[in-house]
C-alpha cells in the first residue's frame, strides 16, 4: 500500500514512535515566532533555567501589533512593550529576529516562504493557527499554543497524537474571476466549518495543481477555518521554481529537488476520508455570517434561520444575522459596505495586490468608502512599489500602508468601528474580529477591489473591469 | 500544571455552537506578557449583552462550562484557556472541540470533556431547569455525573489522562528523552534550512 505525503513527512520526523507511555515525539525543522504568543513561553524558559535548543531553526518577527503608519512611534504602550519584549527575548536567547526596523519584517506566514525558509518535506510550527499556510510547499505545518511554543523552544520537538488524513480533490477549471480564495471558501461552505477537525487535509486535483504558489498558500492558509490540523499540497515544479534562488534555499538545489520529488502521495496511497469539490461549478464567494462556513455565492441571497434543519445551525444563523445587521433573504449584491481591507496572510502577497490593482486600475473608490492596502511584508511592499502598484491604489483612493497583520485582527490601530461593514481579504469573520461590533465579509482580492469601486458587495465578473488570468 | 482528578461545581450552560477563541478572549487583551489575569476579560463582549448567562447570579463561582459543538475554534491563542481557567473553570464539556484549543487546555490542566450531542443537550436541559445545579466531572472514572444522577462516560487519550491526573509538565517528560533527540539530530543533519545566516545580518 502506498504512503501519503503526510505520512512520509511524519515518519521522517519521528524522534520516538508512539508507544504505551505516550504519543510520537516529532522533530521540528522550523519554528516561527511572533510577539503575541511567545512572551510567556520565553518567560517559562527563563524560570526553568532552560535555553533555546536550536536558535538556528527558529525565526522571529513582529506582525500583529505593528502600526501600518508611523511604525517608529508606537502609540499603544502595551503594543510597544510586546514588541520590545520579543526583541529582548530574541537577543537573550540568540533567536534571529526581523524586527520592526527590518526591511524584511512582515507577517510571519508571508516572510517564511519569501525568505525561502519554508521548504518541501519539513515540519513547521508557529504559535499561530495560520501556520497551515506553509503546507502549500508540501510541508507539515500547524499552529500550536504557547505551552507548545515553550516546548519547541526547549526541545525542538513536540509530542503529537497521529491525526486522521483527508484528501480533498478540487477538480476542474475555475471560471473567470474565481480565485484560490473562492476555492477554499467554497470548500469550507460545502464541507462545513468544523468539517476537517481532527484531520490533516491534502488538497489535490487539477484546480490545485494549476494554482500558483501564492494561490496554494491562500488555500492552505484557510485550512484552520474548517478545523483542519494542517493543510498540505504535493510539491511539484511550481513549488521548486518558487523556492529556487531565495535566500534560505538549499545550496545544492538540484539534490534537494531530487529528494522533494519523492514526497507526493503514492498513487495507491489511501486516506481516512476522500472528498471532491467541483471547481468549475464555483462562482466568487462571500461570507454573510460570523464564521467562515457561513458563506454563499455572490450571486445568491443571505439565508434565513428557516433554511437550516439542524436546530444548532438555525440558532447560529439567527445570532449571526442579528450581529451582522442583516434580516436574511436579501441579495448579497445589495449589501452596502463602508470599508475595504486588502491584506493579511491569506491575501497580502504581491500576486494578490496585482490582482486587485488590475481591477482597480483606472477606477475610483466609491464615495464615502474607506479603503486600505496593507502589504503582507516590507518586501512585498517594496516589490509592489517597484512596479507602480502603490500609485494605482493611491490614485484610486486607497490608503497605502506598511506591512503587518493590521485590520485582519486589529491589535494595532487599524480597526472597524461598531457597526462598520467591511469587505475584507482576510480569513476570519468572527464577531468583533476586526474591531468590536465590526461586520466582516470575507472575499477575494478581486472581489474586495470591486466592492471598493461600487460601494457594495458585487460580483466582480459583472463589472467592466479587467481580470487577471489565473 | 494543576492536576485534575474529580471536580464538582456549578455548571454554566452556554448554548452556542462554534464559539471561537476571539469571543473567549478578544484581541485587545492579548497584549499582556503575563500568563495570568485574563479571567476578568473572559467573553468580554458577550458579557455586555443583556442576560448573558455567565452574568446571572446562579452561576457565580461556576467551575464547569457546557457548550455546543466546535468549541474553541479559530485562533491558537492559549490566552483562551488561560482566561477560562483564571475565571475559575476547571472543565469544559462540549460535543466537539477545535484541535488546537483542546491541546492547549490539556497543557494547563483545564479538562476538555467530549460527550455526545444527545448527552450535551440533555445536560443543557437539566441545567436550564435547575439553574446553578452542580455537575461532577471525574477524570479518574472518566465519567460526568449530571444533576439528575445520569452518568455519561467519556474518552480521553491514556497519556493525556495520566499527565492531567498527575499534573506532569510536558517539557520535563520530553527532556527525559534528550538522548533520542540528540541522536536524531546527529543522524539526520539534514534537510531544511537553517536560520543561522540571518542571525548576524538582521539581529536588532
Ligand atoms: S494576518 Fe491575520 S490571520 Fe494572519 S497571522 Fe496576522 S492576525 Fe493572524
Amino acid at each position: 500500500m502506498g504512503t501519503t505525503l503526510f505520512k512520509k513527512i511524519w515518519d521522517a520526523h519521528e524522534v520516538r514512535p508512539a508507544d504505551a507511555s505516550g504519543p510520537a515525539l516529532l522533530y521540528i525543522d522550523l519554528h516561527l515566532v511572533h510577539e503575541v504568543t511567545s512572551p510567556q513561553a520565553f518567560e517559562g524558559l527563563r524560570l526553568a533555567g532552560r535555553r533555546v535548543r536550536r536558535p538556528d531553526r527558529t525565526m522571529a518577527t513582529v506582525d500583529h501589533n505593528v502600526p501600518t503608519l508611523g511604525r517608529e512611534n508606537i502609540a499603544d504602550p502595551l503594543s510597544k512593550q510586546q514588541i520590545e519584549t520579543l526583541e529582548a527575548n530574541c537577543a537573550e536567547f540568540g533567536v534571529p529576529l526581523f524586527s520592526i526596523r527590518s526591511n524584511r519584517q512582515g507577517i510571519v506566514h508571508v516572510i517564511g516562504p519569501e525568505l525561502g525558509l519554508t521548504q518541501p518535506g519539513m515540519t513547521v510550527v508557529c504559535g499561530d493557527s495560520h501556520t497551515s499556510t506553509h503546507g502549500a510547499f508540501g510541508a507539515l505545518a500547524f499552529g500550536i499554543g504557547t505551552s507548545e511554543v515553550e516546548h519547541v523552544l526547549a526541545t525542538q520537538t513536540l509530542p503529537q497524537a497521529g491525526p486522521k488524513t483527508m484528501r480533498v480533490s478540487i477538480e476542474g477549471t475555475p471560471g473567470r474571476g474565481v480565485t484560490a480564495k473562492d476555492l477554499i471558501l467554497g470548500t469550507i461552505g460545502q464541507l462545513g466549518v468544523s468539517g476537517a477537525t481532527g484531520y490533516v487535509v491534502e488538497y489535490a486535483g487539477s484546480a490545485i495543481r494549476d494554482l500558483t504558489m501564492e494561490g496554494r498558500m491562500t488555500v492552505c492558509n484557510m485550512s484552520i477555518e474548517w478545523g483542519a490540523r494542517a493543510g498540505m499540497i504535493a510539491p511539484d515544479d511550481t513549488t521548486f521554481a518558487f523556492v529556487e534562488g531565495r535566500q534560505a534555499a538549499p545550496a545544492d538545489f538540484a539534490a534537494a529537488v531530487e529528494r522533494w520529488r519523492a514526497l507526493p502521495s503514492d498513487p495507491d496511497a489511501t486516506f481516512d476520508r476522500e472528498e471532491t469539490v467541483d471547481a468549475a461549478a464555483l462562482v466568487p464567494q462571500v461570507t454573510w455570517g460570523t464564521h467562515p462556513g457561513q458563506v454563499a455565492p455572490i450571486t445568491g441571497r443571505v439565508p434565513t434561520p428557516e433554511d437550516f434543519s439542524d436546530p444548532v445551525d438555525a440558532e447560529g444563523t439567527r445570532r449571526a444575522l442579528a450581529y451582522m445587521g442583516l434580516k436574511g433573504g436579501e441579495a448579497l449584491e445589495d449589501i452596502a459596505i463602508d470599508t475595504v481591507f486588502l491584506g493579511s496572510c491569506t491575501n497580502g502577497r504581491l500576486a494578490d495586490l496585482r490582482a486587485a490593482a488590475t481591477v482597480i486600475r483606472g477606477h475610483k473608490v466609491a464615495d464615502g468608502i474607506r479603503a486600505m492596502v496593507v502589504p503582507g511584508s516590507m518586501q512585498v511592499k517594496a516589490a509592489a512599489e517597484k512596479e507602480g502598484l502603490d500609485e494605482v491604489f493611491r490614485q484610486a483612493g486607497f490608503e497605502w500602508r506598511d506591512a503587518g497583520c493590521s485590520m485582519c485582527l486589529g491589535m494595532n490601530p487599524d480597526i472597524l468601528d461598531p457597526g462598520e461593514r467591511c469587505a475584507s481579504t482576510s480569513n476570519r469573520n468572527f464577531e468583533g474580529r476586526q474591531g468590536a461590533g465590526g461586520r466582516t465579509h470575507l472575499v477575494s482580492p478581486e472581489m474586495a477591489a470591486a466592492a471598493a469601486i461600487t460601494g457594495h458587495l458585487v460580483d466582480v465578473r459583472s463589472l467592466d473591469v479587467e481580470l487577471q488570468e489565473a | 500544571m494543576n492536576s485534575f482528578t474529580t471536580v464538582t461545581a456549578v455548571a454554566v450552560p452556554l448554548d452556542r455552537a462554534d464559539v471561537d477563541t476571539d469571543q473567549i478572549i478578544p484581541k485587545q487583551f492579548l497584549k499582556r506578557i503575563e500568563r495570568t489575569g485574563f479571567g476578568e476579560f473572559l467573553f468580554f463582549d458577550w458579557r455586555k449583552e443583556p442576560g448573558f448567562i455567565l452574568e446571572e447570579p446562579h452561576y457565580a463561582g461556576a467551575g464547569i462550562l457546557v457548550a455546543q459543538r466546535n468549541f474553541g475554534c479559530g485562533s491558537s491563542r492559549e490566552h483562551a484557556p488561560w482566561a477560562l481557567e483564571d475565571y475559575g473553570f476547571r472543565a469544559v464539556i462540549a460535543p466537539s472541540f477545535a484541535d488546537i484549543f483542546r491541546t492547549n487546555c490539556t497543557k494547563i490542566g483545564l479538562l476538555p470533556v467530549q460527550l455526545t450531542q444527545e448527552q450535551v443537550s440533555d445536560l443543557m436541559r437539566q441545567l436550564a431547569e435547575i439553574p446553578g445545579a452542580p455537575v461532577t466531572v471525574s477524570l479518574e472514572e472518566q465519567v460526568v455525573t449530571a444533576p439528575n444522577g445520569a452518568r455519561y462516560p467519556f474518552e480521553i487519550a491514556a497519556d493525556v489522562r495520566e499527565r492531567l491526573l498527575n499534573g506532569w509538565d510536558d517539557i520535563s517528560l520530553t527532556l527525559a528523552h534528550e538522548d533520542a533527540i540528540t541522536a536524531y539530530e546527529s543522524d539526520r543533519e539534514r534537510d531544511g534550512p537553517t536560520t543561522a545566516p540571518f542571525l548576524t545580518a538582521d539581529q536588532v
